[in-house]
């Protein structure tokens, strides 16, 4: 056991798991070894730490084809012969380290899991967390991280529907991209990722291999960031162009009968790609790294082995078939080598030239040891749960006008056109509803149905209540998409957490996960894919526990659809739901006007059922005009994210739904969505409501051009869309000067 | 009638331009492989689509233009052919001689994916002869270099020759620079040459063919076309 703390900290092995290695072995093992056995026993790509909590996620469903950790990606059927293909990934680290590069590379990576399984990808979305942009080094990240999801996804052809922009002070320095890719494909041309077939060739196909990315799984996503070591070469160069055309020639492949796999080439390259795909088919495999090329002179197989330079694909070759896929290949000026075969020895060998340089069992390779923890309730949660609102003053009815205001330009409600009009939301000529609604919609051709799509989370919420945070991540999502008319298919989620060994961390990872799991059964929806994002801390603060949900939904009939903005003068418009506790518990309210991130949400799962199950209904049946989730900011948030979008105004009555104007205006409750409806169908959504038991409360109508509550707010509707729209652009615009000298 | 729709690697409007020409239009439609040095049929129409040929690395257009399928192209522009070059696709034109001019990136640096309001500026060309004169159509940009620049004389010549088919408007039908999405020269979004049988332009008509989606005045475009042949 001569191995130095050095060492294994450069693989991220512990002493223990070290041991474990020369007992299964009963050797030393060799360099390549290690390195092989740090990356597939990383956190990134073993899930060591919450393998044993995502098993409390249900998995199935009767729509469901396959369920996480079955292939790269989740399954889902949507009937007509086709199936849908979805998957979030975080790149926190390395966009952290490098941003635009970071985030262009994670769009690459998502986009290789969904076309692997012979599925195009359509669609992609992203959550992102910034620091607040008064801070030059988040201004750094957040346009960085921007132009690199544009950069990259724009140049594939592949429209970026959706998703979230929030900022809070714990993700500075530490921001976080997760990626969803949706894909849609033939049921019968799916493409497994397994090698299966003894004999068959595994051929590697596009980039070159590089000394990029070494100890991207294991040094950059599986530890926290600091120290002064220099980690950009950890982080990976994209090359868009190149993607494109795998995408092209690999589809073209899915179609024949030619290959028996796929695998991408993403975290600890090479040896997860050929490691995992032996795994899945119950096979060995042996490669000669002296087969790879390489961009550069005197490479180890060590690098080989390790390096994580993009846009590289594994095909499993059916024996006999190579000249065929090469052609197909060559159409797309692809390079590609036939690198190894398929055996049956369960071993993974890798070769140089003649001398065998490791030799591991695969299941060894892809069973780390597990880490199950004692989840311990951190002491200070009480007290960051108590909110005493006698302390509190109420607004006066002559604030509400301000404070709407304020609330409206601030940058987690403020709107993010300016960001994603950066991004291409039309290409390929589905997108029904684009960006800044609840939810996207796409149309599938063909089928005269609509895929509804979103990404939400709520750190706050998941920091002062990590199970209600879990709880309310899923319901909220879900709710967006009823607002569109769509009913939930299934989720994918990622998991962004601080280190794991800490008690309080792991306390909020293991309740958000239990909260997620009860979202997931009460709605039955069930998660499909997902990704896990620990570490993520600076200098030991650790970010707000922020699990991020995407979620998918059918739309039977696609021009049934519904949004958020108000459509004709004289139309009602009511509360669908009920506003229960305060609301003002972990609010947006609460942090921009008390500076307090205290309290907790509430939710009554029951009742958020029914609301959604009654929009949906009040949708389908084409009883109401518009939809909108009431979320961050509040009821009055909501109607003047209505009014903007429809360019139409609101005269409300003297609403009397709470006792302080506080929560009624600005508080922020659960299964509350604010509808609009022409006039003469208002006895027909009573029935519906009623028959759900539902609260339905009378708001006032839409019309002229002010936005007026009786009592409280009365503002000219260009004022309040002016705040809401220049938001973003105020702040970037009045600290530019000083980002030159960050770059 | 018959379109044929060129593809290069990283071209990416191909079946949009398809999908619209063919299953709303119901027009035939072939995709020609960027490696076809001559095209094996007869066709009436050939659009260049938008994306990224090449991946847009050395400068938009510039290595696509040395495609062996240009040359095609190039002799049936020459033949009087109809060619539409739409974003990436009047890049390619622009760079190939084809179209004068260039396209630079956006004033503002950014890629910018939107709706926009264009006037039609000359109604009597085989594009547009289904449109009234100053008509607005609604139909969406998506694009980092589309910053039409010429010089002075040229400028002039485009003008007077009444080469400029499309300009950034206002809803109201002004042009103004709060109406221009990039910086182009008088908010210019489309062109032909002097024979007036080559277009180029950023916006996506293939992207507004369906309400649906948002808009059908795409339709506009392909409809004069269909119906000039």
């Amino acid at each position: 056991m001569s191995i130095s703390k050095e060492d294994l900290d450069k693989v991220a092995l512990s002493q223990r798991e070290y041991e474990l290695i020369l007992q299964e072995l009963g050797r030393e093992p060799t360099d390549v070894e290690l390195g092989m056995l740090g990356s597939l026993w990383s956190e990134h790509c073993g899930y060591k730490h919450s393998s044993p909590l995502l098993k409390l996620l249900p998995s199935k469903g009767k729509h469901v084809l396959v369920s996480p950790g079955e292939e790269n990606a989740g399954v889902v059927d949507i009937g007509d012969g086709l199936a849908i293909v979805f998957k979030v990934e975080s790149h926190n680290h390395p966009s952290a380290v490098e941003p635009y590069q970071g985030a262009a590379t994670g769009v690459g990576g998502i986009v290789r899991d969904i076309f692997t399984m012979g599925a195009r990808p359509i669609a992609l979305l992203n959550s992102l967390r910034f620091g607040p942009l008064t801070e030059p080094r988040n201004r750094y990240l957040f346009n960085g991280i921007i132009g690199g999801i544009a950069g990259y996804g724009n140049c594939l052809g592949i429209p970026n529907i959706g998703g979230e922009v929030i900022f809070a002070n714990c993700y500075s320095g530490n921001p976080l991209v997760n990626a969803l890719c949706l894909g849609i494909a033939r049921k019968t041309e799916l493409v497994s990722s397994g090698a299966s077939g003894e004999g068959n060739l595994l051929m590697l196909v596009g980039s070159d291999t590089g000394r990029d990315g070494i100890y991207g799984a294991s040094g950059l996503a599986s530890r926290t960031l600091g120290g002064d070591q220099e980690l950009r070469p950890t982080v990976q160069v994209g090359n868009p162009f190149l993607e494109k055309l795998l995408i092209e020639a690999c589809l073209e492949l899915a179609q024949t009968d030619w290959i028996v796999g796929m695998q991408d080439l993403g975290a600890a390259g090479l040896t997860s790609s050929v490691v995992e795909s032996a795994e899945k088919a119950n096979m060995g495999v042996e490669i000669d790294v002296l087969k790879v090329p390489r961009r550069e002179e005197n490479m180890t197989p060590y690098e080989v082995m390790l390096s994580e330079s993009q846009e590289r694909m594994l095909v499993i070759v059916r024996k006999g078939n190579e000249d065929k896929v090469k052609t197909l290949l060559e159409k797309w000026d692809l390079r590609c080598d036939i690198i190894g075969r398929v055996t049956s020895d369960h071993l993974a060998v890798v070769k140089e030239g003649h001398a065998v340089v490791a030799q591991l069992p695969v299941n060894f390779l892809t069973s780390p040891p597990m880490y199950r923890r004692r989840s311990k309730r951190p002491p200070w949660l009480d007290q960051v749960q108590l909110l005493d609102l006698v302390s509190i003053p109420d607004v006066s009815s002559r604030q509400c006008n301000s404070v709407l205001l304020r609330l409206l330009a601030a940058p987690n409600i403020a709107s993010k056109q300016m960001v994603y009009r950066q991004y291409d939301h039309q290409v390929m000529n589905n997108t029904v509803v684009p960006p800044g609604d609840d939810a996207a919609v796409l149309r599938i051709k063909g089928s005269g149905k609509g895929i509804a799509m979103t990404m939400d989370g709520n750190g706050r919420y998941c920091y002062l209540d990590p199970y209600l945070g879990g709880v309310i991540s899923v319901v909220e999502t879900a709710r967006n998409l009823a607002c569109t008319g769509a009913e939930p298919l299934a989720v994918t989620d990622c998991l962004n957490f601080g280190d794991p060994d800490k008690d309080d961390v792991y306390y909020q990872l293991s309740d958000s996960i239990r909260g997620i799991a009860r979202a997931c059964r009460e709605l039955k929806v069930p998660v499909v894919s997902g990704n896990v994002s620990l570490y993520n801390e600076v200098q030991d603060q650790s970010i707000y526990p922020t699990p991020v949900i995407g979620m998918a939904g059918m739309i039977t009939d696609v021009t049934k659809h519904c949004t958020m903005s108000f459509k004709d003068e004289g139309d009602l418009v009511f509360l669908l739901g009920d506003m229960i506790g305060d609301g003002l518990g972990g609010s947006e309210y609460l942090e921009l006007i008390h500076g307090l991130v205290r309290g907790r949400p509430a939710i009554d799962l029951n009742l958020e059922r029914r609301v959604q199950r009654s929009c949906v209904e009040a949708i389908q049946r084409g009883l109401v005009k518009s939809a909108h989730d009431c979320s961050d900011g509040g009821l009055i948030v909501t109607v003047a994210e209505s009014c903007i979008s429809g360019g139409i105004g609101f005269r409300g009555t003297r609403w009397r739904l709470k006792e302080r104007r506080d929560s009624m205006l600005f508080g922020e409750f659960q299964s509350c969505i604010l509808v609009s409806i022409s006039p003469d169908l208002t006895p027909k959504l009573e029935k519906v409501v009623k028959r759900w038991r539902v609260p339905l409360a009378y708001l006032g109508e839409v019309g002229g051009s002010r936005l007026v509550v009786k009592g409280y707010v009365n503002l000219s509707l260009d004022n309040v869309e002016e705040k809401w729209r220049h938001g973003m652009a105020d702040l970037l615009a009045t600290k530019s000067s000083i980002d030159r000298t960050e770059e | 009638m018959k379109f044929g729709i060129i593809v290069f690697p990283g071209t990416w409007s191909e079946r949009d331009c398809y999908y619209s020409l063919h299953d709303v239009l119901g027009q035939e439609v072939d995709y020609l492989w960027h490696k076809e040095s001559h095209f094996a049929t007869d066709y009436d129409c050939i659009v260049l689509p938008g994306g990224f040929s090449y991946g847009d690395y050395l400068r938009v257009g510039a290595i696509a233009r040395f495609s062996p399928v240009m040359k095609a192209v190039e002799n049936f522009a020459h033949d009087g052919g109809l060619v539409i070059g739409i974003c990436n696709g009047f890049q390619v034109l622009c760079e190939a001689g084809l179209l004068p001019g260039v396209l630079l990136p956006s004033n503002h640096l950014q890629y910018r994916c939107q709706w926009v309001d264009l006037r039609v500026e000359n109604n009597s060309l085989p594009f547009t002869l289904k449109c009234h004169a100053r008509q607005l159509l609604k139909i969406p940009i998506s694009h980092y270099e589309g910053n039409y620049y010429i010089d002075e004389a040229g400028l002039e010549e485009l003008e007077s020759q009444r080469q400029v088919v499309f300009r950034y408007a206002m809803p109201s039908g002004d042009i103004t620079i709060e109406a221009n999405p990039n910086g182009s020269l008088h908010n210019i979004a489309g062109i032909v040459n002097n024979h007036g049988n080559v277009l180029g332009m950023m916006p996506h008509p293939e992207r507004a063919c369906e309400g649906l989606l948002g808009s059908s005045d795409g339709n506009f475009i392909w409809e004069s076309i269909i119906e000039h042949i």
